[in-house]
């Protein structure tokens, strides 16, 4: 008797250690598990993975989540030997790169038919589909603008007035994915010289370009800044918690990009992969992504979530992804060599 | 004797082969943690990006942007600004700590730690609170911004602080007063004690903190990327070209500038230890400071000063994360330490930290300090013993962020056959083990060379296996810088980021990467709430440990009565 | 007798400095052998390599008739005690004393009563539960020793034992350690810079400098006819008087000649040096015809306690000064005080040269 309470407790010990270090993996695992790489919003991650569970049992999702930029290099640097079964919730851009090296596995979805043609990558079969759009958009705090009496700006031009001298940030595009599909719209609505010309002008007014794409209207919301540049589900989620934040929507347009479902070449889990790429493109799921995104894959699945600006597919720019791509790197050596080299701290 | 006798071959005795064959494993354990993770990224920069070999032609084009020059040029301002206020700072508060009478020492020993207990978030988020837009002291920065040098700097001193404290006090506390003894006879002034007594005593210990600080503010990236505005450093640039643009050929190429400049430090660190160890008597007698109104009331004013700016962050970051939406409500609530609501880990994230901490703190401890001993006791071998000196001293210099990408190149590669590791608990205290092994042994090396250098001759002497001298007399004595090498460990452990953002998987995400993506999703006082979980479960760890030293330790330690 | 320990030919080379040059050297079983000289003579560097600690660069060490020389520390037979002590201060006095029993798998009881006896044997007999914190200096060194003797090693090596001592307890010291050297025959070599140890101590000194072996003898040889100038001025005290070869047993001092002991090595016209120990110059009951005669005057006068130490300067020349020691007596039988006029002698006999 004694014997056996030694032994249990010394196996309970044992298996407490080997817990601890993460090397006990459960042996009872009957479930397939999908490895999700993403970089959607935390608070979407329970009830997408519910809503999946819920249809395909036999399937479970663990999320590996970080920021776009984490989540990208995380992919890439994993190339040789991809952890990932299915990437759902990236930016179009980073995968679009990612099927140029050849690291996806090319499927069309059972539903991708029914989707908006604008949010296929075009190939068949399909390299990624797309779930919904995000656009950069101005937040405007409109407690701190009344304080210094400034005007609600209604167009990009306005925000190359003076008055806004040192009260905007926004996205640095070489750390930001947000931050150079921005530059990237001026570029496509004003023509390169133009837009080039507009930037030097905005850089006056710039307090600061950011490391994030999501930070400038949070900073907007919290009254660090009169203006931020940047996502827009983050200043539509501010507003919700109370930011006295109006989400402008400038009249020459908007840049945007597409968030997408890709499948991970190498997979051990296709089968599965190819299940949760299946249900991405159901119209249900799509009804899940416009809880916090206006503009979806589907067509008809219009839910605007609270605090949006209606209609946004219409001032939505022609973006010609391809076109972006193929010239970032120039684009951002430009940039940089303008504004970020002599970026000194302008407040001073 | 006319001609030159070669070298006596020496024979090896079971010892020397053990200690060799331990030095080996150590050199091949390093290699495996710092070395071949480290080169599995900076051979990218020399590769375009589809992986071809390019020689040169990535460091040709970093180098004729004029951004480079810049980013150099920010880095070195920044890093030299930290040093001259931290170090002066940290000397004079150390000064207080060990030579004056100071009430309460304890706890102003205690609070001058806080900062390293912290992720770097929490000084970010309470500098914005207090000196940002909408923040309570904007006044006095007058014209100025906390986006930018400005708030880089005050925040690094704050990181900084309580490294250059800790050395300087060890320095500082090692003081023989019979120097004091003859100075007084002597009936120098106060000042000319100061000048030719105190200052040449504790040079050592202001060089390697400069020199550790210098390092620490150059390779950060954290405070640079939340409060840094405009202003690029080095450290920033490895992160837009590594997360903004995925190009790790570049990364690879501005981590490796960013080696040379810490490399150099560590370099001068080694030439001066050189010459420091023969100051190092066990005759010495220990100083006690005597009362002295003047001088300890100004030092304690002093004191009082710093920790309260130190205070004042860590509970500016306390009271943020009570706030119902800063800076439009300022309602309190607890509901941001729900972090469910926030991060679907939840507080799993914060018992993950916990466990990665325990788990770092234990193997760390006893890698770093037998491989110290490894290092500082094998008779000969010393080309190895450089190489296994060399990878211990390269982590200090390496940006986290490039380790991170670094463990992920090599042991995520297909023929590595230690790639079980990756994406398990293992990988995470590796890498943590790895990025902060510097210090660690550092600090055992001091441990080792204060003890008498001949036990081991003693225990050869009477046939005793080396081991056994090192299990019966030298880990024993060592003890107390044993627990500080733990604790070293675990709140860093706690709060780093850099490195383990890349490496860690669904069931392993830790408490200071949860706090930084909840920042990053705009919840701050549900960041600035994770932030001070993470404080004070480091704090009441190390208030354990001073605990567990005067109650427990004591009594296992009768021998270190006299 | 036979030779214990064979050094031949030792060199050790710290990249261009040489520690040690060519040193050979015979130690006899049983004997007590002190390596005297000033610091970095090249004492201790010798100690060391005989220990194995840190080998010589060339040259062979035998150990009983076995050549040792190339053996790491643990395969030779030796015990050693440091300046340092260098006790295990978290180990008691006892497990210190048993330290290198307990490995030898002998059971408790024998370690216990060896330990015992260790310790009656240096004298500290209830300091076993002790912790070598709570000893004094000399208590610590005793126990050192008693560890080192544990093993009953067939050489006993001691790098300057007591030079961390108070002066009264380095003197009780000496003896114990010599009386406990001679009852136990245990060969033994000890470093030391102090000459009045080596003197006291010692069957024979190996006088040492600049690496390399000046004289070896015992002690009474090395004080009375020391080989060369250096042994003769870093052991005991000793007047340098400069002067010429005139003859062969003559030296010619500021214009004075003086008698001395036949030099066969010396050329007549070289530059010499005529010494002699101040205890040896003689003031009481001159004969009318003795050799050597100086009339000096009386420049300064030391107490040292049991003598006094006086510098005479010579009445013809106040170049030439002598030191010589005088007894307390003699001081107030001839009155003895500064200023006061003398003659001396320096007796022939033991006058040395050096060139």
């Amino acid at each position: 008797m004694i014997d056996r309470t030694i032994f249990r407790r010394a196996t309970l010990a044992g298996a407490a250690a080997l817990a601890m270090f993460g090397l006990a993996s459960p042996a009872f695992a009957q479930k397939t598990k999908l490895t999700v790489y993403t970089a959607l919003e935390n608070d979407q991650l329970d009830p997408f993975k519910k809503a999946f569970e819920a249809d395909n049992p036999t399937i479970e999702i663990a999320w590996v989540r970080d920021s776009t930029g984490v989540v990208a290099a995380k992919l890439m640097a994993e190339k040789d030997n991809p952890r990932a079964d299915i990437i759902w919730g990236l930016a179009a851009s980073n995968v679009g790169l990612m099927a140029s090296m050849g690291m996806l596995e090319p499927y069309t979805p059972a539903g991708a038919t029914a989707l908006n043609p604008m949010f296929l990558s075009g190939k068949s079969p399909q390299t990624w589909v797309g779930m919904d759009a995000y656009l950069s958009l101005v937040c405007f705090n409109t407690a701190e603008g009344k304080k210094g009496n400034k005007p609600v700006p209604t167009s990009w031009a306005d925000l190359i007035k003076p008055e806004y001298k040192n009260s905007i940030v926004m996205p640095n595009p070489a750390s930001s994915g947000t931050g150079y599909l921005t530059i990237a719209a001026w570029l496509q609505i004003m023509g390169e010289e133009a837009g080039w010309k507009y930037m030097d002008a905005l850089h006056q007014n710039i307090a600061q370009y950011i490391h994030s794409g999501s930070a400038p209207c949070v900073q907007a919301a919290k009254g660090e800044r009169l203006i931020g540049i940047g996502l827009d589900t983050r200043g539509a989620s501010e507003k919700t918690k109370g930011a006295p934040l109006e989400l402008v929507i400038p009249k020459e347009g908007l840049g945007w990009e597409l968030e997408v479902t890709a499948i991970v070449k190498g997979t051990k889990n296709l089968d599965a992969a190819k299940k949760l790429a299946d249900w991405a493109a159901t119209k249900k799921a799509n009804e899940l992504y416009a809880k916090t995104y206006p503009i979806v894959a589907y067509p008809g699945v219009a839910n605007t979530p609270p605090n949006y600006p209606p209609n946004l597919e219409k001032v939505m720019v022609k973006n010609d992804v391809e076109w972006m791509a193929k010239n970032r790197d120039r684009i951002l050596a430009e940039w940089t060599k303008r504004y970020d080299g002599k970026s000194a701290p302008k407040a001073k | 004797m006319s001609l030159a006798v070669p070298g006596l071959k020496v024979g090896l005795s079971r010892d020397d082969l053990m200690m060799r064959a331990g030095v080996v494993v150590l050199a091949g354990v390093l290699l495996v943690m710092v070395g071949l993770p480290l080169w599995a990224l900076l051979a990218k920069g020399f590769e375009d990006r589809d992986g071809k070999f390019i020689g040169l032609a990535n460091y040709v084009s970093y180098f004729s942007t004029p951004a480079l020059f810049q980013s150099a040029l920010n880095s070195l301002q920044v890093a030299s600004v930290t040093t001259v206020i931290v170090v002066p700072l940290a000397f004079v508060y150390a000064y207080a700590l060990t030579r004056t009478v100071l009430p309460m020492r304890w706890l102003f020993q205690g609070i001058s730690l806080i900062p390293i207990f912290a992720p770097s978030l929490l000084p970010g988020i309470a500098l914005i609170y207090l000196f940002g837009t909408q923040g309570f002291f904007k006044a006095l920065l007058g014209d100025g911004s906390i986006y930018g040098i400005d708030g880089i700097v005050i925040a690094q001193v704050f990181y900084c602080f309580p490294h250059a404290t800790l050395i300087l006090t060890t320095a500082l506390a090692t003081a023989d007063a019979r120097l004091y003894e003859a100075a007084d006879v002597l009936g120098a002034s106060r000042r000319r004690v100061f000048f030719t007594v105190t200052l040449p005593g504790a040079k050592y210990g202001l060089i390697s903190a400069a020199l550790v600080v210098f390092t620490l503010v150059m390779t950060d990236f954290g405070i640079a990327k939340v409060i840094g505005g405009n202003f690029n450093v080095l450290a920033t640039d490895v992160y837009k070209k590594v997360i903004g643009q995925q190009d790790f050929s570049m990364g690879a190429v501005v981590g490796m500038v960013l080696l040379a400049p810490a490399a150099l430090a560590f370099l001068v660190d080694r030439l001066v230890q050189r010459k420091q160890v023969a100051l190092l008597t066990a005759r010495a007698v220990p100083l006690v400071p005597r009362p002295k109104f003047a001088r300890d009331l100004f030092f304690t004013l002093f004191c009082l000063l710093v920790s309260a700016a130190i205070l004042a962050i860590l509970g500016m970051a306390i009271w943020g994360s009570l706030i119902k939406y800063w800076p439009y409500n300022l309602g309190l609530t607890l509901d941001n330490y729900d972090f469910a609501k926030f991060d679907s880990n939840g507080w799993d994230s914060y018992w993950n930290s916990v466990r990665m901490a325990l788990g770092a703190a234990v193997f760390g401890t006893v890698l770093m300090f037998t491989g110290a001993w490894l290092n500082e006791k094998t008779r000969g071998f010393g080309m190895m013993r450089g190489v296994v000196q060399l990878l211990a001293f390269l982590p200090m210099a390496v940006p986290g962020l490039v380790l991170g990408l670094g463990y992920i190149f090599f042991f995520n590669a297909p023929n590595n056959p230690l790639n079980f590791l990756y994406a398990t608990m293992g990988i995470l205290v590796l890498n943590t083990v790895a990025h902060f092994y510097t210090v660690g042994h550092l600090t055992a090396t001091t441990a080792l060379k204060q003890i008498d250098p001949e036990f081991e001759a003693v225990s050869a002497s009477l046939k005793v296996p080396i081991w056994k001298t090192f299990v019966r007399v030298t880990a024993p004595i060592c003890l107390p810088a044993i627990l500080d090498i733990a604790i070293y460990l675990f709140v860093n452990a706690m709060t780093t980021v850099s490195s383990v953002i890349f490496l860690y998987a669904p069931d392993t995400k830790l408490a200071s990467v949860a706090a930084v993506n909840i920042e990053e999703a705009g919840t701050t006082a549900a960041a600035a709430a994770l932030c001070v979980v993470i404080v004070l479960t480091s704090a009441a760890v190390k208030a354990a440990h001073l605990i567990a030293d005067r109650f427990l330790f004591a009594r296992l330690q009768v021998w270190r009565r006299r | 007798m036979t030779n214990y320990l064979e050094v031949r030919n030792l060199s050790k080379r710290f990249g261009d400095f040489s520690a040690l040059g060519d040193v050979s050297l015979d130690v006899v079983e049983g004997e007590f052998v002190c390596f005297l000289g000033p610091s970095g003579c090249g004492k201790t560097t010798l100690l060391r390599a005989i220990a194995g600690l840190d080998p010589q660069t060339s040259g062979t060490i035998r150990q009983k008739g076995r050549d040792v020389s190339a053996l790491p520390p643990a395969q030779r037979d030796f015990g050693i005690v440091f300046q340092s002590y260098a006790l295990f201060p978290n180990l008691t006095v006892a497990a210190n004393v048993g330290y290198g029993l307990v490995n030898r798998r002998q059971n408790r009881g024998a370690i216990a009563k060896r330990v015992t006896e260790l310790l009656a044997l240096v004298g500290l007999p209830d300091a076993g539960p002790k912790y070598p914190a709570q000893l004094s200096g000399g208590q610590q060194q005793r126990v050192a020793l008693a560890r080192a003797l544990a093993t009953s090693p067939g050489l006993l090596l001691l790098d300057e034992p007591l030079s961390a001592l108070d002066a009264r307890v380095r003197l009780r010291l000496r003896h114990e350690i010599k009386a406990l050297q001679r009852t136990l025959g245990v060969t033994t070599i000890m470093v030391t810079h102090d000459q009045e140890e080596a003197l006291t101590m010692a069957d024979r000194i190996v006088v040492m400098n600049h690496g390399a072996i000046e004289q070896v003898g015992m002690p009474q040889e090395i004080y009375r006819r020391p080989a060369t100038a250096f042994v003769a001025d870093f052991v005991g005290s000793m007047n340098f008087l400069a002067g010429t070869l005139m003859a062969p047993d003559k030296v010619r001092v500021a214009g004075v000649d003086f008698a001395c002991p036949v030099q066969d090595g010396l050329a007549p016209g070289q530059k010499v040096s005529l010494c002699i120990r101040p205890e040896d110059v003689r003031v009481r009951d001159l004969p009318a015809d003795i050799s050597n005669r100086v009339p000096v005057e009386v420049a300064e006068l030391d107490f040292v306690g049991a003598f006094c130490r006086a510098i005479l300067r010579a009445r013809a020349s106040a170049d030439v000064a002598v030191t010589a020691d005088f007894s307390s007596n003699l001081i107030r039988d001839l009155g003895v005080d500064i200023g006061t006029k003398l003659d001396i002698a320096l007796p022939p006999d033991r006058l040395r040269v050096f060139a």
